[in-house]
This record gives C-alpha cells, sequence and structure tokens, in this order.
C-alpha cells in the first residue's frame, strides 16, 4: 500500500473503525439498546462515558446501536442508487434516440414529484422495514445518480475513443463498461462520498418524519432528534451522532478524493 | 391576613413569584388553595391592567389549513383566535363555576329540561349589526343540525329543542341535564350573525377584538374593537398570533423578544427556558390525559387479565417523571382526576408491580407480542412513552411491540381503530361529560369500546341525581369500573406548560384549557 | 430551423405531457394515502354523521375520475378551485407562498452558486494544499450537520446570544425589501451552507477531470496562469456536470425546504404542501405538485440545453 497519502489513510482508518463498531455492536456497547439506567440527560460519567439520553438510556450505547443501523442503510441505500442509477444513465446516453427520451422523461417525472409525497405514499401504505426503506432511498437517489451519469456520459460517447471502439465493432456493452465507465468514474466517485451522507441526513429526515426505523432501533440522526430541545441550553447529547456523522462522512470522502486522485491520474493523460 | 402574605401576593401580582411558588407559600402560611387564588387574582387586578401595546403570541398547533368557520375549529390555534375574537354564552371560570358572557342571566326548570338564557342586550357584531337572542339561536341550531360538520355535533346532541322567547333563548334537553351551561361554554359556539349561516367563514363576532388579516399557517391579525361591551377585557391595541410548530423555534422567539407568550413549553426544557431572564413559565394542572387505549372487545385484548396485567406493568412514577418531568400528576386508570367537581379521592392509586402483572398475564393465557401503535402526534413524547412501558413490562416478561406510526392520518386510521395505541383526551369541564364522550356505550368516540349496560344506566342516573353526595358516589363507582374493567390505561395527567416574559403581565392559570383557557390576549395587558 | 431550438420545442411539448402524467400521479398518490379530507378536517372530533356531512359538501362522494377530470377542466382553463379544507382560493393563496419560496430560494441561490463555484476553481488552483483541504472540510462539515441542526445553532448564535437577526423569519408584504433580507438572514445562511458543499465539490472534481486533458497542457506551455487556465480553458469544458448539479441543488431550493420552513417560521410553499397533503387536500397538492414539476421539468430543461451548447460535439451533431 505504498504511496497512499496520510489523508486518506486516516480516513480509510477511521471509516473502518465505524465499519467495525457497527458490525461488532453488541459485542461491545456497555449497555443493552433500550435499557433504561438512570435520569434523563445525566452528565459525563465513568458508567456513562456520553452521559445519558432523554430517557435515560446510556448514549453511548444508543450511538453504537444507531451507528449499526445508519451504516447498513445507508451503504445498501446508496450501492443500490449507484448500480441502478449509472448502469440506466449510461445506458440511456449511449443507446440515445427514443430509449434515451423515454427513460429521461420517466426519471424527469419521477424527479419532478416532491421527495417528501413520494416517501409520504410509500411508506404510510406499505410497513416500514428495513428492506422497504433501503429501497424506497435507493430509488428515489438513483433519480439524481441516473441524470449525472448520463450528462458525464453523453460528452463522453461523442468522443474519437469511443468512435473508435465503435468502429472497431465493439458492442454497446463493451462501450459502457470499458470505455465510458472509466472516463466517468472520477465525478462519479466524488457524488458516492456526497450521496452517502445524504442518505444518512435521509434517513434522519424520515425519522423527523416519523417515518424512519421504528423505536426503540436507534438511527443517528433519530439520536439528534430525541434530544435536540436541549441544544440551546448546553445540553451536549444531541451533538455526539452530529459529531459521529461528521467524522464519517469527511473520512469516507477523504477516501473518495484519494479514489479520485487515483482515477483522473489513470486517464492517460499525463504521468499515466 | 398577615405581613408576609401581603408582600408574597404583591410580588405574585407583579409577576416577581412564579404562580405555583406563591400557592405552595401561601399554603405554608395558612391559607387555602381557593382563598390564595382569588386574593391572588384581585391583587393582580389591583396592580391594574394597562390599556395598549401589540401581543405577538407564538403558538403550536396551526396550519395553513385552517378556517375561521368554528363548526372546523380543532387545534390549538383557531381555539386561541376565536377565543379572542368571539363571545360564547357563557364562560367557565379557573375555579369551576359558570360565568355569564352573551347569556346575562341563566336559570333551569326544576326538572332540568328546560333551560332559558336571558342574552344581553347592546352588544354590537364587528360589523355593526346588534345582537339578538334570534343570532345565538341560530349559532346553537347551526353546530345541532345533524348535517353540520361541526366539531361541537356530538355536544350538541342532547338539545330537543331551540328556540327564542323575546330577549330570551329557550333550551330543551332530551334528559336532565344539570350540566347544560358547560356545554354552552364551548369554544366552537361563539356567536355568530345569523349563526354564521349566511358565511360561517366571514370572522364576524362580537369578542374584544376584531379580524385585521388572517394567514391560516402562518399569523393572524386582530386589533381591539372599540365597541366590544364589556370594558374589563381586551386591553391590547393590537394582537397577532404567529403559528411556530417547532418547539424550539418557540422557546428562541420568547427568548429573542420576538413573541412574548408561547404555549406548549416541552417539559424536558421548562425549567432551562425559565432560567432566561424575565421569562415565566407557568404550568396550570389541567384535565387532559394521556393514554394507552385498548379495545375491550378485541383479542387479546377482550381478556380483562390480560388489561390488568398491562396495566400493572406500566410504571407510572418513571413515566410521570421522564416525560413530563413533574409537570403533571399520575393517573389511576380512569379518565377523571381530582380537577374534577365531585371526585372521590379515596380511591387507590394504582402502581407498578411486576409480580401482579406477570400473575395476570399467565392467567390470560396470552403469548407472543402484543402490539403498540404509537405516534408523535398522539401525545408529547408519546414514543418514548411507548418505548418506557415496552421495558418496563419487560421486566413483567410482557412483550411488547412498538410501531411508530406516521403523524400524517394517526387520527383517522390508527386511533379508534387499532385495538391497542397511544392517544391523547383534553378532558371535559365535568365528569358527566367525560364518560357521556368517551365511555357510554353508545358515545362515539367509545376508543376503548367499552360496553357495560349496568355503567351506562349510572351514568343516567347520576346525570338527572340532585343529592351531591349520592352522585359523588355514583361517579366513584363507576370509576372503579373504568379502572378494573376498562380499556384505559391512563399513566398520567400533564399539565399546560406555557410561558410569558415580562412585557405582558396578569396570568391566571385555567384548568379547562391552555393559555388561560384560551383567554390570554383577553385578560392579560401590556406592561411595556 | 436550428437544432438546438428544435430541440427546445419538443422538450416543451414533452414537459407538457410529463406536467399531465405528475398530475395523474399525484392524484393517485393522494387517493391511495389512508383516510380523506373529512376526517383529517374533523380529526379527533368526528362523528360519522359530520363526516358523511362533509363528504357529500365537498363532492367526495363522487367517483376519483371524475373528481379528477373536474379538476382536470377547471385547471387547463386556469381556475384551481378552492381549497376543500377552508375554502380559500387556491391561486391566490398559492402566489403568496410561492413569491415566498422564490424569495428565499433567489438568495440563497445568489450566494451559495457564484460561491461554490469560485470555491471549487480555488480548490483546483491550490489541489492538495491546504487551501484545498480547508475548503473541503468546511463543507463537508456544513453538509453532514442534519438541517434542523445547523439551523438551531444558527439560531442560538445569531438571534439568541447575538441577537443580529430575527429567529422567526416570519415576512409579509407589508415589508420593506431590506427588511425582507433581514428577516430571511438566517434561512438563507443555512440553506447556503446546506447546498454549497454539494456544488463545490461537483465543480472541482469535472474541472479535475478535464485538468488531464491536451489541451490544457498546451495552455500551461503557453505559459498561461494558472486560475486563467482553469477558468478560460477547463471549465467550460466541464460545464455539463456543474450545471446539473446546480440546476438539483435550485430544484432542492424551492422544493425541498421544508425542514428549514419549519424551524424559522418561513410562510412557504413547503410548509404549506405538508399542511395540505396530510389534509388529504387534494386540489391544493395538485396545484403544489404541479408548480413543484414545472420548476423540475423547467431547470432540466435549462440543464440539458447548456450540456449542448457547451459541448460543440453535441451541438453540431453528425
Amino acid at each position: 500500500m505504498k504511496g497512499i497519502p496520510l489523508s486518506a489513510l486516516l480516513g480509510m482508518t477511521i471509516t473502518a473503525l465505524f465499519f467495525l463498531a457497527a458490525i461488532f455492536a453488541p459485542l461491545i456497547a456497555p449497555y443493552g439498546m433500550s435499557q433504561t439506567i438512570g435520569d434523563v440527560w445525566e452528565p459525563a460519567s465513568d458508567a456513562h462515558w456520553l452521559g445519558t439520553d432523554n430517557l435515560g438510556r446510556d448514549l453511548l450505547t444508543r450511538m453504537i446501536y444507531g451507528g449499526r443501523t445508519t451504516i447498513f442503510v445507508a451503504s445498501a441505500a446508496t450501492l443500490l442508487s449507484f448500480t441502478l442509477g449509472a448502469v440506466l444513465g449510461f445506458t440511456a446516453a449511449v443507446y440515445g434516440g427514443w430509449v434515451d427520451q423515454g427513460m429521461s422523461r420517466l426519471n424527469d417525472l419521477v424527479m419532478s414529484i416532491p421527495t417528501l409525497i413520494f416517501a409520504l405514499v410509500v411508506l404510510s401504505v406499505m410497513p416500514v422495514t428495513l428492506p422497504i426503506l433501503i429501497l424506497v432511498m435507493g430509488l428515489l437517489d438513483s433519480t439524481r445518480v441516473y441524470r449525472l451519469s448520463r450528462a458525464v456520459a453523453v460528452d463522453i460517447n461523442v468522443m474519437d475513443f469511443v468512435e473508435a471502439a465503435r468502429l472497431r465493432g465493439e458492442g454497446q456493452r463493451w462501450v459502457i463498461f470499458r470505455e465510458i465507465l472509466p472516463n466517468a468514474l472520477s465525478p462519479l466517485v466524488a457524488e458516492l462520498g456526497l450521496r452517502f451522507i445524504f442518505a444518512i441526513l435521509f434517513i434522519s429526515t424520515l425519522s423527523f418524519l416519523g417515518l424512519g426505523v421504528q423505536p426503540p432501533m436507534a438511527d443517528w440522526g433519530g439520536i439528534v432528534k430525541e434530544n435536540r430541545e436541549g441544544i440551546v441550553y448546553g445540553i451536549p447529547a444531541a451533538l455526539y451522532p452530529a459529531v459521529a456523522i461528521v467524522t464519517l462522512s469527511i473520512s469516507v470522502n477523504l477516501v473518495a478524493d484519494w479514489a479520485l486522485n487515483r482515477t483522473t491520474s489513470l486517464k492517460g493523460g499525463r504521468g499515466g | 391576613m398577615n405581613d408576609e402574605f401581603r408582600y408574597l401576593m404583591a410580588r405574585a401580582a407583579r409577576g416577581k413569584l412564579d404562580r405555583r411558588a406563591f400557592m405552595g407559600r401561601a399554603a405554608a402560611l395558612g391559607v387555602t388553595g381557593a382563598m390564595a387564588n382569588t386574593l391572588l387574582a384581585t391583587a393582580a387586578r389591583a396592580q391594574g391592567p394597562q390599556r395598549g401595546g401589540h401581543l405577538v403570541i407564538g403558538m403550536q398547533g396551526g396550519e395553513s389549513t385552517n378556517s375561521l368557520d368554528p363548526a372546523l375549529a380543532a387545534s390549538q390555534v383557531p381555539f386561541t383566535y376565536l377565543r379572542t375574537t368571539g363571545d360564547t354564552l357563557v364562560n367557565i371560570t379557573p375555579d369551576g363555576q359558570i360565568e355569564p358572557r352573551l347569556a346575562e342571566e341563566i336559570s333551569a326548570s326544576d326538572d332540568a329540561r328546560t333551560w332559558s338564557l336571558k342574552i344581553r342586550s347592546g352588544v354590537e357584531f364587528h360589523n355593526g349589526q346588534t345582537l339578538t337572542a334570534e343570532d345565538c339561536a341560530q349559532t346553537l341550531r347551526r353546530h345541532s343540525d345533524e348535517e353540520s360538520q361541526s366539531g361541537a355535533l356530538g355536544i350538541m346532541r342532547g338539545l330537543t329543542d331551540i328556540r327564542v322567547d323575546g330577549d330570551t333563548l329557550v333550551l330543551e334537553t332530551e334528559t336532565p341535564n344539570a350540566d347544560l351551561p358547560y356545554l354552552l361554554a364551548d369554544y366552537h359556539l361563539v356567536i355568530q350573525p345569523n349563526g354564521g349561516f349566511d358565511d360561517p367563514a366571514a370572522g364576524i363576532f362580537t369578542g374584544p377584538y376584531k379580524w385585521v388579516e388572517d394567514e391560516p399557517g402562518v399569523r393572524h391579525v386582530m386589533e381591539k374593537f372599540a365597541n366590544h361591551w364589556d370594558d374589563s377585557v381586551g386591553h391590547f391595541n393590537s394582537v397577532e398570533v404567529l403559528v411556530i410548530n417547532d418547539a424550539t423555534a418557540r422557546n428562541s422567539a420568547l427568548q429573542s423578544g420576538q413573541v412574548q407568550i408561547i404555549n406548549r413549553v416541552e417539559p424536558r426544557v421548562a425549567g432551562l427556558l425559565g432560567r432566561a431572564p424575565g421569562v415565566q413559565i407557568h404550568s396550570t394542572a389541567g384535565r387532559g390525559h394521556y393514554v394507552f387505549i385498548m379495545h375491550c372487545n378485541t383479542a387479546p385484548f377482550d381478556n380483562n387479565d390480560l388489561r390488568m396485567a398491562l396495566k400493572y406493568a406500566i410504571d407510572r412514577e418513571d413515566m410521570l417523571d421522564k416525560i413530563l418531568r413533574g409537570y403533571g400528576s399520575l393517573g389511576n386508570d380512569m379518565p377523571v382526576n381530582e380537577a374534577y367537581p365531585l371526585f372521590d379521592e379515596t380511591i387507590p392509586q394504582r402502581s407498578f408491580d411486576p409480580d401482579r402483572a406477570r400473575h395476570h398475564y399467565e392467567r390470560s393465557g396470552h403469548d407472543g407480542p402484543i402490539i403498540l401503535r404509537t405516534s408523535e402526534v398522539a401525545f408529547p413524547g408519546a414514543v418514548d412513552a411507548a418505548q418506557l412501558f415496552q421495558e418496563s413490562a419487560a421486566q413483567a416478561g410482557i412483550p411488547i411491540e412498538i410501531v411508530r406510526e406516521p403523524g400524517d392520518g394517526y387520527w383517522s386510521e390508527v386511533w379508534n381503530a387499532q385495538p391497542f395505541s397511544a392517544s391523547y383526551w383534553g378532558g371535559r369541564p365535568v365528569q358527566d361529560q367525560m364518560y357521556s364522550t368517551a365511555y357510554l356505550s353508545t358515545a362515539d368516540w367509545n376508543d376503548t369500546r367499552f360496553f357495560n349496560d349496568h355503567f351506562d344506566s349510572l351514568l343516567l342516573e347520576a346525570r338527572g341525581e340532585l343529592d351531591l353526595d349520592r352522585r359523588k358516589a355514583i361517579y366513584s363507582e363507576m370509576g372503579m369500573m373504568v379502572r378494573d374493567e376498562g380499556g384505559l390505561i391512563c399513566p398520567m395527567f400533564n399539565d399546560f406548560i406555557d410561558a410569558h416574559n415580562a412585557q405582558v403581565d396578569g396570568w391566571e392559570g385555567n384548568p379547562n384549557g391552555e393559555m388561560m383557557n384560551g383567554f390570554a390576549a383577553v385578560h392579560m395587558w401590556s406592561t411595556a | 430551423m436550428h437544432p438546438v431550438l428544435t430541440l427546445v420545442i419538443q422538450r416543451l411539448a414533452l414537459g407538457l405531457l410529463l406536467l399531465l402524467a405528475a398530475s395523474v400521479l399525484i392524484f393517485v398518490g393522494t387517493e391511495i394515502l389512508p383516510g380523506d379530507v373529512a376526517q383529517a378536517v374533523l380529526g379527533q372530533g368526528a362523528t360519522e354523521q359530520a363526516l358523511a356531512n362533509m363528504r357529500a359538501q365537498m363532492g367526495l362522494d363522487q367517483p376519483a375520475y371524475i373528481r379528477y377530470f373536474q379538476w382536470l377542466a377547471g385547471a387547463i382553463q386556469g381556475d384551481f378551485g378552492v381549497a376543500l379544507s377552508n375554502r380559500q382560493d387556491i391561486a391566490s393563496s398559492i402566489s403568496r407562498r410561492l413569491g415566498n419560496t422564490l424569495f428565499l430560494a433567489s438568495v440563497a441561490a445568489a450566494i451559495s452558486v457564484p460561491l461554490a463555484i469560485f470555491l471549487g476553481l480555488l480548490a483546483v488552483r491550490y489541489r492538495d494544499r491546504w487551501p484545498d483541504k480547508l475548503i473541503s472540510g468546511i463543507t463537508l462539515t456544513s453538509i453532514s450537520l442534519p438541517e434542523f441542526l445547523l439551523g438551531y445553532i444558527m439560531m442560538y448564535i445569531f438571534a439568541v446570544q447575538l441577537g443580529w437577526f430575527p429567529s422567526v423569519s416570519n415576512i409579509n408584504a407589508g415589508m420593506s425589501f431590506g427588511q425582507k433580507l433581514n428577516a430571511v438572514a438566517l434561512p438563507a445562511l443555512v440553506l447556503t451552507l446546506v447546498v454549497l458543499a454539494h456544488m463545490m465539490r461537483m465543480t472541482r472534481a469535472a474541472i479535475l477531470n478535464v485538468m488531464q486533458s491536451a489541451y490544457i497542457e498546451t495552455a500551461e506551455l503557453k505559459g498561461l496562469r494558472r486560475l486563467t487556465i482553469i477558468a478560460r480553458h477547463a471549465m467550460p469544458n466541464s460545464i455539463a456536470p456543474i450545471v446539473n448539479v446546480v440546476m438539483i441543488n435550485l430544484a432542492y431550493l424551492v422544493v425541498g425546504v421544508v425542514v428549514i420552513e419549519v424551524v424559522f417560521v418561513y410562510p412557504g410553499m413547503g410548509q404549506y404542501l405538508v399542511d395540505h397533503v396530510s389534509k388529504r387536500d387534494v386540489p391544493v397538492v395538485q396545484a403544489c405538485g404541479l408548480i413543484f414539476a414545472s420548476v423540475y421539468i423547467g431547470l432540466n430543461l435549462v440543464a440539458d440545453i447548456v450540456s449542448i451548447l457547451s459541448n460543440p460535439r453535441l451541438r453540431h451533431p453528425k
């Protein structure tokens, strides 16, 4: 792993720590997830490193379990939205014509309806379970990814090397995955880091509307929300999950930045 | 009355001493609560209301769908603006007496079935028209019409005849009803010209303030109505109700002086907010209660052992402490408390008892998780309360599974439809009304599906009973029936927590509703 | 006819069809939501009788498709009707709300779009050096905080502690432009922080993407200043993804700011729509939905046209 800059290494380490904490949550959490063990908003102490939350539950425990939910849902939704959005976006760009028109306008249609109404309708008709949450978030987000990937791919599609590949007789699949994808990676990777954050925030917005994960399960956005009343009176319970979200997203984006550099230097320009 | 008490009273009147603290210290000096209340009110009046000023109230409970039609009012903001711009026939005073307003004199026939209300003369509507008894009759007709959409339709059901005799309004009821005047104080029943048949949402009433601007869900501006019949109310030049649904935003607006009064202070931050300079927190014990309701006719809740198991499995003290931070009182699985007249205080308090809960649970033979539906809108902290319930029930070996429902649609889809859910009851002025609204077999809102013939006959008997001791005994028996057989789990009664800053004065809590029963703008005054 | 013009006309026609489709979708959506306007308005106090009366009065007893076509016939003639819940004229209430929303969105956009692009250029110029890292860190932090938290923090600092700006951004017709600007200062600031990072990072990434090209090398060899190269040569060729991201964020500023509206008590479209969705007030939801859909479709169209115009190869298809 020579040549990895310090910032990327730091990002990777922290991200890895977060993921490990998420995976082994039941082993490292000091208390039970929904166990009330003290008074409301107790300050930090030896027994409760981060104090207690709005119901007198151990905040550190809630944070660890909350991270598990948040990271799992956000990763799954981001993965889904990127796979779907990018593949469809490239396809539309490469085929062009009516395929492109049809798919793009359908996408416009979905995007034109406010996300909130969409989420409201789907989640009040369907039972709110984790798979459905991931599916709804992934699908709604994939429309944004679709637009971006199509816009990038349309530009690349008219490049000489793509033309050359076509003249060579390569099929559309080859063009999409071997010509377009590598050249569209950098804006997409930059977008990936941000989309991951947006996914985390989207879960918290859903919790805000009462459509998020079911209690007593926790997610970071939900913990911010449960304890938000205390913020303006100097009770830090709502700030810890916010700090966790910030730390995780900066780490993920440090890694994304590094990947971005690698992909841009792979482009066959100077030093390539 | 000694000097110390006089000193306390002066401080309380100037707003230097919190009402609650005043009452506590008055009690220590041997002054009874009712006495202290009256004295305090007098002292506050003696300090003297000032005229003028612009009042801004920041309130939760307004939507852009609100209407000026009193029949459609349901949330806190319409409640307040109707109280501010309109008059009802009577009001209920903080100590539960009937205060004549547009009705000057009220009398009943001996069988309490025919009621005569003499309508005040010289009362002017905001459009210059003079109030007649016919306007009052038409208003009641509009709200009691079976074709009506009124939120008051339920309480107007018992009226069989509404007629006018000169300047007197005559009402006939189906069964004897000693409590009828209390029903007429309902905020939907503000008097409109021709009862509002012509234009229900015109905003023409007889109240101390008249409409200037109505932007539903945003703000409502009213100004002093110069020709109001009662000089002792309505001290501001103008009143503005700002809709601020977010709790933190409300607190900040009060602290930064953008508004002078706010409603619905969250219990967890009330103490913290009270430390801000000039801010006074007012906590008023009321009749509203936070509840979990089970349908007595739906499995598995049709088994009284299971219902009892759940009633013993809830830790009321812990919930009162964590959810209301003490701004409330313990519930006892019946919908009434000591704030009601004729309440029997000797009924033993039920408390958390995991062993008995386990015992009843095992006897019920039930197995598998019990689904409890809840939502942020059921009552403030309902989702948290459900989690506490889940934890305490788990100690008794009873598995509760929480389903959080979207706030949107909760009242139409979950409450009164699902067998086990969280809910809220605002309370009623008298026990009869509370029980007839939700516990009579035929009640529209029998949300616990409580069908008990004996209970129904007791209720009718109490309604016509003129001997107060006998009536109290009947109510006590009915309370015990709901407590031990009903589907109501009532962990706590909440206080109304409102706050204002030093720019206004004249606060007097009223157990019938928040914000001085909606009359804050009518009775308070500016100190600026 | 110029091919770009043909495209615009084609897309406008398609846009109208899309609007129609969107209105059907929204109508169906609000229909399948549990509950109806009568239940929602009467709330906990509903009785069967009052519900039935209200439904009959509002015409809800008619089948759904008839109600849709009645609405459509009115909407085509520019008549959006009255709100079911409070009988207010929809067109006039919406126009006031829409004006407010556009005002806040323009203030936020006027600050955030130029700032984001400038910061993006700066980050490329000082790539991997401390200004790049600093900009990156700050924007990532601001984007990672939930909006309402950001709102509360700003409110606490600037309204409660310093008293510079009001915490309640309630604006009305009687206020001057300056007063309005002062009133929306805090929500505009929060919105700027929320959308800045996304646009800035995309600008940076897109420009970096073309910085590897041979013509940039040529420009460098010509001895041009680095910022000139970035702004004059690299930027125009990376405009397509940038415009797309700017478009998504502008649309967000118009359509998605309901949380900020709640926190700062701002009388915009978002709160208005949410209130009416929860009251199942279909005509209002339809009207709002149409406006939001038009905004999206319009901005998409602009983004697509800019992309085409910026790329000569797309401008003159072979």
